[in-house]
């Protein structure tokens, strides 16, 4: 067992000789989290990394019999489902840890908009970070096209058509981004080659970066939950906070399980271009309120069509959150404004509601 | 030891030449970027595809296999059109693509018109749009029955 022993630190020695890691467990001994009574929100991030890991593995398995054609990826799907040994598991994880990552990720957002964590010099932090948010819509957004179901294939049609409101080069984007003119089997290779390859190279740049700026600047101690006077309360980050994030992870894989097992994806009818769009069409929960919001919108807003109104809206509410941290001026010199505690509420309710009013109401109406 | 002389004052780089060797490598970067990411480009945009200037269909089904008060999905080209034969007796075709977002629309037996399940939006038989979101009506085809055909063009 010595010998062991001795013979594993050699080895550690000799690699740390060659790539001088040993300095990143030198950081991980020194880094710590701070305590509050906030503290419970600092778990959501490393939470919403979790389940993207689950994500990229399931994925890869999910590669495995994936075929990207019109022809064939439904039927591939099918057989996965029906025919291969756990192939429903691997799938329904992979829907499911999607859902729950969106969620983390909301969660995550709102968390760091309310306790101001956003505040120089971490705006660089949360830039990255909202451009992650943004990545995430979009892999759920390709990924909800890739087993070609009828669902699928009209929120594909009418997501892709939303670009058209953009000015001049509206119908050329539709094109880029549909392979042609309409949803077809060009569209699903497309959507493929975001979803497998674009999307998980950008999102590990961002997040490397993201990651390292959270290293770089520590923990965000929003203003007003520590003392001004006495010591600083804080915990190690190994073991203590790792710990207690592995409790969290595995209550998520308990729930993923779970929610795998009893509620596993479903696959649907086959998407036929020529068929109408089925009564109660909707696209993943969180582009309902986006959804609703253009259900809800009459023809002509003032002259302009209802459609550009609303996506202009929420292109406007995009741009609000990413630039927060340059608005948002009271903040930044240390004192919480509380203006922008309300439109962060606002933004909150706002979304809750329409979400809701889109599960709520009657598709017939 | 002998004294080093100082270096003639002479051999110093000349500003200009450094900058024009700047210039030079900038351009080329420059240049070879624009090299790289235009083919690339080009690539992703899709090669226009020649659409079937369709002026009119002949529907692979018969007059008598679409009952009264329904609608029915045909190809007109590689868009969807939709046949509809109301509670009268009609024939109306319309262009399926719902002017708001782009779904397929459908015939609502119940309330006798065209409807689209994304975004509640509704259009008369003529496709006028009615209620909802869809900012432009439907366009309307002709419909022609010959013996045992129904022929759809477009209106000119």
């Amino acid at each position: 067992m010595a010998r062991l022993r001795e013979g594993l630190a050699r080895l550690a020695r000799w690699f740390d000789q060659r790539t001088g890691v040993g300095a990143v467990g030198q950081l991980v001994q020194k880094k710590d989290v701070p305590i509050h009574r906030h503290t419970v929100w600092y778990y959501l991030g490393g939470m919403t990394l979790f389940l993207l890991l689950v994500q990229i593995g399931t994925g890869i398995l999910l590669l495995f019999y994936y075929r990207p054609s019109a022809g064939e990826a439904y039927e591939s799907v099918q057989f996965l489902m029906a025919e291969v040994k756990f192939g429903w598991l691997i799938r329904s994880i992979h829907g499911w840890a999607a859902n729950l990552m969106i969620v983390t990720l909301f969660l995550h957002l709102f968390s760091v908009m309310l306790l101001k964590a956003y505040r120089p010099p971490r705006d660089l932090t949360w830039f990255s970070g909202v451009l992650l948010l943004g990545l995430a819509l979009t892999f759920g957004f390709t990924g909800y096209l890739l087993p070609w179901n009828e669902l699928a294939y009209f929120a594909t049609r009418v997501g892709t058509q939303i670009t058209e409101v953009v000015p001049l080069a509206g119908k050329f984007l539709i094109r880029v981004l549909r392979g042609g003119e309409d949803v077809s089997g060009a569209t699903l290779t497309r959507f493929y080659a975001i979803h497998v390859a674009l999307l998980p190279a950008a999102t590990a740049t961002l997040l490397g970066l993201h990651l390292w700026l959270v290293q770089k600047h520590g923990m965000s101690v929003p203003p007003g939950a520590a003392p001004p006077t006495g010591p600083r309360r804080a915990m190690p980050f190994f073991p203590n906070f790792l710990i207690r994030d592995l409790v969290g992870w595995l209550t998520a894989l308990a729930i993923l399980a779970a929610l795998s097992a009893y509620f596993p994806a479903e696959l649907g009818t086959k998407a036929d271009p020529f068929a109408p769009a089925p009564m109660g069409i909707k696209p993943e929960w969180y582009f309902m309120f986006m959804f609703q919001t253009l259900k809800l919108l009459p023809a002509h807003i003032l002259g302009i069509e209802g459609e550009v109104v609303g996506v202009l809206g929420f292109a406007l509410a995009g741009l609000y959150l990413f630039l927060l941290p340059v608005i948002d001026r009271p903040t930044e010199s240390g004192v919480s404004s509380r203006v922008f505690t309300w439109i962060a509420v606002a933004i909150i309710v706002y979304m809750v509601a329409l979400t809701a009013i889109g599960y709520l109401v009657n598709p017939a109406q | 030891m002998a004294e080093r002389s100082s270096p003639p004052t002479t051999a110093r780089p000349h500003p200009s030449r450094r900058k024009f060797l700047d210039w030079l490598l900038g351009t080329s970067l420059v240049g070879f970027m624009a090299s790289v990411l235009y083919p690339v480009l080009r690539y992703l945009i899709p090669p226009v595809a020649g659409e079937a200037a369709t002026g009119s269909v002949t529907l692979p089904f018969k007059p008598e296999e679409i009952s009264a008060n329904s609608g029915r999905i045909f190809k007109f080209g590689n868009r969807p059109g939709i046949l509809i034969r109301t509670q009268t007796d009609e024939l109306h075709a319309l262009s399926a693509t719902c002017t708001h977002l782009g779904c397929i629309v459908q015939y609502r037996p119940d309330l006798a018109h065209v409807w689209c399940a994304c975004h509640n939006g509704h259009f008369d038989l003529h496709g006028q749009n009615i209620a909802g979101p869809p900012p432009a009506p439907l366009e309307e085809f002709t419909v022609n029955v010959r013996g045992d055909q129904i022929v759809i063009g477009k209106r000119s």
